[in-house]
């Protein structure tokens, strides 16, 4: 059987994280293609309900990914949007969704690497915990 | 290339009024993404996309051909909306947006997936993986596309006012380039005079002028333009607003002396019985209570450091013109203005973080700003190098190049690019006046890359008998008794160990981000580099533009540099300043909140999650002050039924977004998967 390769949904916000991605991307630096990014203005525009459908729907794990605290565009979007992820944490598990499939990571614009490098963490720690119960790979 | 005859679905989404009819375009950037990702599969997988009319995949979608073929498509498939799978959006997305106008449609109802930078770059040795995530990421985008709706981009008037942060010599070219062309300028400086890090060196390379006497008159002219307002003792505290309306905030400290009575005589400096260090002359001398930092400051206006002053009344007593206000408090100004120009500067690194050179225990250790002010003729010692322990005159002086600069044990692995000149000047400077003094520079690499830096270096080899030992010393040890300083080095030209005795040691401290950029960034909305300084919004098309729109880097602030390179990048930071002021207006995002007002419960939960007051309630609704609005989303997220939702990012575009990064093919309104031939 072929390895199992999770199924990822990644939030981040315009003006920092996705920008780290493209500076990963022009600084070539390689990492494993699980994950597919929305792009939002701003970690505070996450609903936490998007988070709740993205694993409805499937995903095997969420990554939300916005500015470093103090560096927010909207000077605290990403305070929000942590709250709101603590409070994911604890709701998931009620659902039968370890909350380690779940992450909030900062990385700034100028952290290709770190971008390159939570996405190889990340990746590996789902496929650690092999699929989510939720997910249609888990042969539910 | 790939076709598709129209497709008669009925649409689903009741908010929409038209079919979407989408074309899709897959780039191959040349073999940027083509090498990679497998970009005629990933068109004909598009062309099976519901909705999707027209999919194509072309060599560059960027150049001009690329856009006809957007174009001409919009007209003969009267497509309603475009999907482009290329380069980030953070690229092109103004590119394509501007193709959409042109040929008639609405810019906003374009969607960019970004196979570039998120896949083909990232994935180079998984080109079958990388082929399918370009199809997901096109699915992802046609799925949202299909609920784009058309916006509007407001235009705002642009106030014909500029204000530069920092009256370094950044600031001051800033200045009086935008008041030639006929602006009102701010010109905002923290300390009592313009004049900045320039002020206090001696001479300049390569040209050795003297540093003050080319930097003078600059700081005249912008005192005397009409356009220019100069506010020293001040600093920024609030920024509100966005390009074309800012709302700043100024704190002008109190001079506790009246700016339009003091004539700069100096006879309360005379009078004053205080003596402090003067921050100007790096500590090294003393100022009084009332001073200026140095004698052609401008405006020649004395100040009182509250901090230092006894209250003697001594200055009172003398001053002719009664310009003397003990009472006066600090003012707020509060001015708008249509650009911002930061030019904060830098600071020099803090050499006592380099403990193994003894800088701050070893009385002989200098640093290079130290320097600066012990040979100028306006400074402590009136100009005459004398060592600090003895105040004798040293025969044997050694520069240490790299002081936190390409370092990585003190985190800064960055190059500070103006240590290597600014030693050999020095050490040329004093070489001058003391032919038969011994003078080693201890370098890594000599980085001598400007125009005449080069011809200057090697004059200090051949002509000046400077001697470069290529080195970074381990450790430097003070004799207690003569206050020499022994340096140990290993010369890793001959591969040998050597210890060199000096009578004084300056240290090439480099820059470091100003101390207080945390501030600048966060009330200006700033982002900053992995070296600290600020970011420009592109490191080769756009270096002096920030990510916020209608503000501008100019100078030390956005990383190292040398004179020459800080007066040019002030002059562009003017001109691109200048730009949405000269045109009267601008266009802004629509990415703002709105109210669906049936949805709406009046629960206020909204009006407590903005940071910004853009929530108000009406008849126990809630209503958008657009105005303000920054679009952070912050409201829509928080909303328990849908009302709030913000413009291009609305909540059924994003689970659109989530729902085909999942599942192969969605269809609207339903769960049920639609089959699709890879």
């Amino acid at each position: 059987m072929a390895e199992f390769e999770p199924k990822i949904v990644a939030f981040m916000c315009n003006w920092c994280s996705y920008a780290g991605g493209d500076l990963a991307g022009t600084s070539r630096l390689q990492y494993p293609p699980n994950a597919r990014i929305i792009r939002l203005m701003c970690t505070a525009r996450l609903d936490p309900a998007f988070v709740l459908k993205a694993f409805a729907e499937g995903a095997d794990g969420v990554l939300v990914a916005g500015c470093h605290i103090g560096d927010c565009h909207y000077v605290s979007g990403n305070l929000k949007a942590e709250k709101r992820v603590e409070m994911l944490k604890k709701l998931l598990p009620e659902l039968g969704i370890e909350p380690e499939r779940l992450m909030l990571r900062w990385i700034s614009a100028a952290e290709g690497e770190r971008f390159a490098n939570t996405m190889k963490e990340f990746i590996a720690r789902i496929k650690k915990l092999g699929p989510s119960p939720l997910s249609a790979s888990a042969g539910v | 290339m790939a076709e598709n005859k129209e497709k008669g679905e009925k649409g689903t989404n009741r908010e929409e009024k038209e079919e979407p009819r989408i074309g899709v375009y897959v780039c191959h950037c040349g073999i940027n993404i083509a090498g990679v990702v497998d970009v005629k599969d990933v068109a004909e997988y598009a062309s099976k996309l519901k909705n999707v009319v027209v999919s194509r995949d072309y060599k560059y979608m960027c150049s001009d051909p690329g856009q006809q073929l957007i174009k001409d498509d919009i007209k003969e498939h009267k497509l309603n909306r475009i999907v482009v799978a290329a380069c980030s959006p953070r690229m092109h997305e103004p590119t394509f947006r501007r193709a959409l106008e042109e040929a008639g449609l609405n810019p906003f109802l374009f969607e960019q997936a970004n196979i570039r930078e998120h896949d083909s770059w990232v994935h180079m040795k998984q080109p079958k993986e990388a082929t399918e995530k370009a199809k997901d990421l096109t699915r992802m985008a046609v799925a949202r596309a299909r609920r784009l709706e058309p916006q509007q981009k407001p235009k705002v008037k642009v106030e014909k006012a500029a204000l530069v942060i920092g009256g370094g010599v950044a600031g001051i070219q800033s200045a009086l380039d935008l008041a030639d062309m006929g602006f009102k300028v701010y010109l905002v400086e923290k300390t009592p005079s313009l004049g900045g890090k320039m002020a206090q060196l001696d001479k300049t390379f390569p040209t050795m002028d003297c540093s003050a006497c080319i930097l003078t008159p600059k700081m005249v002219d912008a005192a005397r333009h009409e356009n220019i307002e100069i506010i020293t003792y001040a600093e920024v505290e609030e920024v509100d607003g966005y390009i074309g309306n800012f709302k700043v905030k100024i704190r002008k400290r109190a001079k506790q002396v009246l700016e339009d009575k003091c004539t700069g005589c100096g006879l309360c400096a005379e009078a004053c019985p205080v003596e402090v260090p003067n921050e100007f002359d790096q500590g090294l001398g003393v100022r009084k209570a009332i001073y200026v930092p140095f004698p052609q400051a401008v405006p020649l206006v004395y100040t009182i450091d509250d901090e230092a002053c006894l209250g003697c009344g001594m200055c009172e007593a003398v001053c002719g013109p009664e310009a003397i206000d003990y009472d006066q408090k600090d003012e707020i100004l509060e001015l708008e203005v249509g650009t911002i120009i930061v030019a904060t500067g830098f600071d020099q690194f803090d050499a006592t973080r380099k403990p193994e050179y003894g800088y701050g225990r070893y009385e002989n250790v200098i640093t290079g700003l130290e320097f600066e002010r012990l040979v100028n003729a306006s400074g402590p010692t009136g100009g005459k190098l004398l060592r600090p322990s003895d105040g004798k005159e040293p025969h044997r002086i050694g520069f240490i190049l790299c002081v936190g600069s390409r370092d990585a044990k003190v985190g800064n692995p960055y190059c500070s690019r103006v240590c290597c000149m600014y030693s050999i000047k020095n050490a040329r400077l004093y070489k001058e006046k003391h032919p038969e003094a011994e003078v080693y520079i201890f370098y890594m690499d000599i980085r001598a890359y400007g125009k005449g830096y080069e011809e200057f270096y090697r004059q200090a080899q051949e002509e000046y008998g400077i001697k470069f030992i290529r080195g970074r010393p381990g450790e430097i040890v003070e004799d207690p008794k003569t206050k020499n300083l022994l340096v140990r080095v290993e010369d890793t030209l001959l591969g040998l160990p050597l210890e060199v005795e000096l009578d004084l040691v300056v240290l090439a401290a480099g820059m470091e981000p100003a101390r207080d950029s945390d501030k600048v960034q966060r009330l200006l909305r700033l982002s900053r580099s992995a070296d600290g300084f600020f970011s420009e919004a592109h490191p080769k098309l756009r270096p002096v533009d920030t990510l916020t729109d209608g503000i501008y880097l100019a100078g030390t602030c956005q990383g190292p540099k040398d004179i020459p390179d800080t007066v040019a990048q002030a002059s562009a930071a003017a001109a691109r300043a200048a730009i949405p002021m000269a045109q009267g207006e601008v266009e802004t995002e629509p990415i703002v909140a709105f109210v669906r007002k049936e949805l709406c419960i009046g629960c206020r939960i909204c009006e407590r999650t903005c940071d910004f007051g853009v929530i108000t309630m009406v008849d126990r609704k809630a209503q958008v002050n657009e105005a303000i609005c920054k679009g952070c989303g912050a409201c829509a997220a928080a909303c328990p039924t849908g009302a709030m939702q913000i413009r291009h990012f609305t909540d059924e575009q994003i689970y659109a977004m989530i729902e085909a990064a999942l599942h192969d093919e969605t269809v609207e309104g339903g769960r049920e998967e639609v089959k699709t031939e890879a």
